[in-house]
């Protein structure tokens, strides 16, 4: 086995690990932290598949901001060392049923079907083909996918500010 | 323990999928719940740069396809906790079984 499996395999279970923790921690914190080691793994994924730009916007979407925004809601919401409760057996019982007959049932049409891989390793995407292809109107190009997630992540601003705005209580 | 390849990052990402699907089935919490969801959305995309990586390398559909989810995931996020926190203002509480009014 080589140097390259190991880092993947480590990887992979470096994100498996934070994931289960991740679902299962009785604190609210130390879940978000192990979101974040989570995420970071698939980032290095990523790194080991040569795929930079998805891993740099991976670290600096997720890791930068999402966990740090759930990471705030949570101060702004939990009374500090209160411990999440425990589910139910039952609920526990039926859930790790669902998933895994879930994980089974890909797992078995996955492994049925035998993908045409090509043996072609794939070149490097540069920065500079991405920045093309995200502009460019014509064939196999993304502008208008493009201009949308623009608008609605516009949309989704302007959705927040209202949503979170503060009334004040003799106005409603 | 072979080298590593499609079938692998497949089976990665149903275990992450999975494991995503049974917290938000037995999370109360809200926040929680968005937590799993993120998972979810991560193991997608795992899904997607593989195929794109191993089943048609000289493409880049993959890639963009991941590019985009990670933007909409980031405008989910910030709607959601947007809405957690103004739900928390309201009721004082972010279990899920206490939100069950729309309006109030």
């Amino acid at each position: 086995m080589s140097g390259s499996d190991l880092v993947f395999y480590i990887l992979a279970l470096m994100t498996l690990c934070f994931g289960v923790l991740t679902v299962t921690s009785r604190q609210i914190f130390r879940a978000a932290v192990y979101l974040l080691f989570c995420l970071l793994g698939v980032a290095g994924i990523y790194f080991w598949l040569n795929y930079q730009f998805l891993a740099a916007v991976q670290i600096v979407v997720y890791a930068g901001g999402i966990v740090v925004l759930i990471l705030f809601s949570i101060f702004l919401t939990q009374q500090s060392g209160e411990k999440l409760p425990v589910p139910a057996v039952s609920r526990k019982f039926f859930s790790a049923l669902a998933a895994f007959c879930a994980l089974a049932l890909v797992l078995v049409s996955v492994f049925r079907f035998s993908f045409a891989e090509s043996g072609k390793r794939s070149a490097l995407v540069s920065m500079s083909q991405i920045g093309e292809k995200m502009l460019s109107p014509g064939e196999g190009g993304y502008a208008l996918p493009f201009e949308v997630i623009s608008v609605l992540l516009l949309a989704a601003l302007i959705g927040c500010i209202v949503i979170a705005i503060k009334t004040k209580p003799d106005a409603r | 323990m072979t080298e590593p390849g499609l079938y692998h990052i497949l089976t990665l990402s149903a275990l992450l999928f999975c494991t995503g699907m049974y917290g938000f089935f037995t999370r109360r919490n809200l926040i929680t719940l968005l937590m799993s969801v993120e998972l979810m959305l991560n193991s997608v995309n795992l899904n997607l740069v593989a195929f794109d990586r191993y089943v048609w390398p000289e493409k880049t559909e993959g890639l963009f396809f991941s590019l985009f989810i990670i933007a909409v995931a980031a405008a989910e996020a910030a709607l959601a906790i947007a809405i957690i926190i103004h739900l928390y203002r309201t009721h004082k509480s972010i279990d899920v079984q206490e939100a069950e009014e729309l309006k109030y």
